[in-house]
C-alpha cells in the first residue's frame, strides 16, 4: 500500500505531473468561486430570511396594537391591574395580573422541571444501567410529543381534584396545578439537551477525576455538570420558552379568573399559588376569538402578545449571553 | 513438641522478615495476572515486580496490553464494563483486586498521567486543589500551600504564579502535562503512573517532563508507558518488554537495551519490528 503510494509519487515526479508551480498554487478555477460565492450567499439569504420575518411580526404586532398602546398608554398596560377592554363606561386594560400569573406559572413549573430534569439527564446520562436507560430515553422523548390537550385534561380530570383535597381548596385549578402540570412539559426539553450536553463531555475529564481518587458523584458534582453547564442552561432557556408560550395546557389547568393573584402575608404581597389565574397566553386564547376586529379591545390583545414576545426576547437573549460568556471564560478565549 | 512450635515461630518471623524487606524494595508484586476485554485476552500471566523508589518503563508494540496493565495498578481499567481480571497484584500486603479495597484511597495513593494532558477546563488553581478538595480540604491557607508545592515540584510554579485564577486550557500542551503531573502530586501518591506522556509534546516539551521525571523519582516511584526507546532508555532503572499481553522480559534497563535475553527483545529495540 504504502509502496504503491511512493511508486505514484516518484512516476509523477517524472512525469511532471504533479509539479508545483506558482501558477498552480494562485490559480483557482472559475467554477470554485462561483460556488464559494453562491453558497456563502446562500447562508446569508437564509439566516436574513429567519430575521426578517422575526422583525415582520414584530412589525405586525406593532402596527396592530398601536392603537391602544397611543390610547392607553404602555404604562397603564404594564401596571394596571383591571382588565375590562369591553366595559362601556371605565374600561380597564391593566395586564399585570397576566403578567404576574404567567410569571408564576413559569416560575413555578421551572422550580419544579429544574432539578427534576437535571437529575433524571444526569441519571440517563452517568447512572443508569444500560437496560433502564433504553427504557427511559424514549420514554421521555414521547412525553416530548404529547399533545398538550391530553395533559390539560389531566390536570383538569385527575390532578385538580388531588390538589383541591391535599390542600382543602374548594377549587383546585389554580397556579399551582398550572405550575406542575407546565413542570412536566418542560421536562422533556430540559432532559434531553442537559442529558445530550453531559454525555458530550469528553471522557479524559472524568478519567481524571476518578484517578485523583473522587467518586462518581464528586465526579459528577464537580466536573461533569459544571462542563456541561452551558449546555443545560440551554436545556433550561428552550424548558423556559416552552413553559411561558404553553396556552392550551395552563387553559385547561389555571382556572383563568380575573383577578390580581397576590395576597397578604403578614404585610407583604406575595404571589398566591392558590389563586386562579390567567396568563398572557391564556387571555389571548380566551378573548382573541371572539373580540371584534379593529376595536381597542382587538389591539389590546396584540399589545398583550408584544409583552410576550419581548419577555421572551429578552430572557433569551440574556441566557445567551450568559451562556457564551460562560464558555468564553472556560476556553479562556 | 515444643521444639517444633519454636521452628515454626522462627519460620514465620523469617518470612514476615522476608516479606517485609520485601516490601521495602517493591511496590508492587504482580501474580499471574490475566485480564480480558470481554472475551479477549488483553494480559496474559503476567508476573512482575516493580521496584520502590525508581523509574520502571514499559516498552512494546502499540496493542501489547501496556496501558491496560498500567491501568490495572490502579483499578482504572474497571471503568470498561467488560473486563475481568484473574490473579493478584499485590501492594503494601494487599492484593488490589480484594473487595475490601478501597478505591479512593487506592487511586490517591497511585496517582496516573494520562497520555494527552487532560486538564479540567477549570482555572489552574481549581485544577491542582482538585484533589486536595475531594479529599476533604478546605482551608484556602492549606490548599493555598499545596497548589504552591505542588506546582513547584513540577516546575511549573514560576510560568504561572501570576495566573493561577485564569482558565487551565490556555497553557501550552506541555505546561498542561506539567499541571496534570502537579495536579497528581497534590494528593500526594506514592507512585505515579505514566501513560506515554510525552507523546502529545514538542521535543522541548518532552525534555523537561523527562528531567521532571527524573527528579520526582527520588520521592516517587514510577512506571512510565512509552513508545520512545531512547526515551525509556534515557530515564528509567528498570525495563518491561510487553509482547501480545504477555511480559517477554523484564530487567536494568541496560541490560534490555544492551544484551538483551529473548530474541524478540532484541528484535523490538533494533527496531525490526513495532
Ligand atoms: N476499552 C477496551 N475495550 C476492548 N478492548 C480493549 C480496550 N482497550 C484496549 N483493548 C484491547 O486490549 C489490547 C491492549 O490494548 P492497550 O493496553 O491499549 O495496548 P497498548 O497501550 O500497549 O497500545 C488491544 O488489543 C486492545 O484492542
Ligand atoms: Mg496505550
Amino acid at each position: 500500500m504504502e509502496l504503491d503510494a511512493q511508486n505514484r509519487s516518484e512516476s509523477e515526479k517524472i512525469s511532471g505531473l504533479k509539479q508545483v508551480t506558482k501558477e498552480k498554487l494562485t490559480q483557482k478555477s472559475f467554477k470554485a468561486n462561483l460556488l464559494d460565492f453562491l453558497i456563502e450567499k446562500a447562508f446569508f439569504v437564509f439566516g436574513s430570511i429567519a430575521v426578517f420575518v422575526l422583525l415582520l411580526i414584530l412589525y405586525f404586532l406593532i402596527r396592530e396594537g398601536s392603537d391602544a398602546l397611543r390610547e392607553v398608554g404602555i404604562v397603564e398596560f404594564l401596571t394596571g391591574t383591571r382588565w375590562y377592554p369591553s366595559s362601556p363606561q371605565g374600561a380597564g386594560y391593566g395586564a399585570l395580573p397576566f403578567i404576574i400569573s404567567s410569571f408564576m406559572v413559569t416560575t413555578g413549573a421551572l422550580i419544579i422541571a429544574i432539578p427534576w430534569g437535571i437529575f433524571t439527564a444526569i441519571f440517563i446520562a452517568e447512572i443508569a444501567p444500560k437496560r433502564v436507560r433504553e427504557i427511559l430515553k424514549p420514554v421521555v422523548e414521547v412525553l416530548a410529543i404529547f399533545p398538550s390537550v391530553i395533559l390539560g385534561f389531566i390536570a383538569l380530570v385527575i390532578l385538580s381534584p388531588i390538589v383541591a383535597n391535599l390542600f382543602g381548596l374548594s377549587n383546585g385549578l389554580n397556579a399551582f396545578t398550572a405550575s406542575v402540570i407546565l413542570s412536566v412539559m418542560a421536562l422533556p426539553t430540559i432532559i434531553s439537551i442537559a442529558e445530550d450536553s453531559i454525555k458530550s463531555v469528553p471522557k479524559d475529564y472524568r478519567e481524571a477525576a476518578y484517578a485523583l481518587g473522587a467518586t462518581r458523584w464528586e465526579t459528577i458534582k464537580t466536573i461533569t455538570v459544571p462542563a456541561a453547564k452551558s449546555g443545560i442552561m440551554a436545556g433550561i432557556m428552550l424548558g423556559f420558552g416552552r413553559a411561558v408560550g404553553e396556552t392550551m395546557t395552563v387553559l385547561m389547568a389555571a382556572g383563568n379568573a380575573l383577578n390580581m393573584p397576590v395576597r397578604e402575608f403578614f404585610g407583604v404581597t406575595l404571589p398566591n399559588y392558590f389563586s386562579s389565574v390567567r396568563t398572557l397566553t391564556a387571555n389571548i386564547a380566551i378573548e382573541g376569538s371572539d373580540v371584534p376586529w379593529g376595536s381597542l379591545h382587538y389591539s389590546a390583545l396584540f399589545v398583550i402578545a408584544l409583552i410576550l414576545f419581548v419577555i421572551t426576547f429578552v430572557v433569551n437573549l440574556t441566557a445567551d449571553i450568559l451562556i457564551s460568556r460562560q464558555r468564553r471564560k472556560l476556553n479562556n478565549e | 513438641m515444643a521444639l517444633m512450635k519454636t521452628v515454626v515461630r522462627e519460620k514465620n518471623v523469617e518470612e514476615k522478615l522476608q516479606q517485609h524487606s520485601e516490601e521495602n524494595v517493591n511496590v508492587f508484586k504482580a501474580k499471574g495476572l490475566n485480564l480480558w476485554y470481554g472475551n479477549d485476552q488483553a494480559l496474559k500471566n503476567i508476573n512482575l515486580d516493580i521496584k520502590k523508589n525508581g523509574v520502571t518503563a514499559i516498552i512494546g508494540p502499540s496493542g501489547c496490553g501496556k496501558s491496560t496493565f498500567l491501568k490495572t495498578l490502579n483499578r482504572m481499567v474497571e471503568l470498561v464494563p467488560i473486563v475481568r481480571t484473574t490473579g493478584s497484584i499485590n501492594y503494601h500486603g494487599v492484593n488490589i483486586f480484594d473487595t475490601s479495597v478501597n478505591l479512593v484511597e487506592l487511586r490517591s495513593s497511585v496517582g496516573m498521567v494520562f497520555q494527552k494532558p487532560n486538564p479540567f477546563p477549570k482555572s489552574i488553581y481549581d485544577n491542582v486543589a482538585f484533589g486536595p478538595r475531594v479529599h476533604g480540604i478546605k482551608k484556602k491557607a492549606i490548599l493555598n500551600d499545596i497548589v504552591e508545592k505542588s506546582l513547584r515540584s513540577s516546575g511549573l510554579w514560576e510560568e504561572v504564579k501570576n495566573r493561577l485564577n485564569e482558565s487551565a486550557l490556555g497553557l501550552s500542551g506541555g505546561q498542561q502535562q506539567r499541571l496534570c503531573i502537579a495536579r497528581t502530586l497534590a494528593v500526594e501518591p506514592e507512585v505515579i503512573l505514566m501513560d506515554e506522556p510525552t507523546s502529545a509534546l514538542d521535543p522541548k516539551s518532552t525534555l523537561k517532563i523527562e528531567e521532571l521525571i527524573q527528579e520526582l523519582k527520588e520521592n516517587y516511584s514510577i512506571i512510565i508507558v512509552t513508545h520512545n526507546m531512547q526515551q525509556a532508555a534515557r530515564i528509567s532503572d528498570k525495563t518491561a518488554f510487553f509482547l501480545n499481553g504477555e511480559v517477554v522480559e523484564y530487567d536494568d534497563t541496560d541490560i534490555i537495551f544492551s544484551t538483551p535475553n529473548d530474541k524478540r527483545t532484541e528484535d523490538y529495540i533494533t527496531g525490526r519490528f513495532g
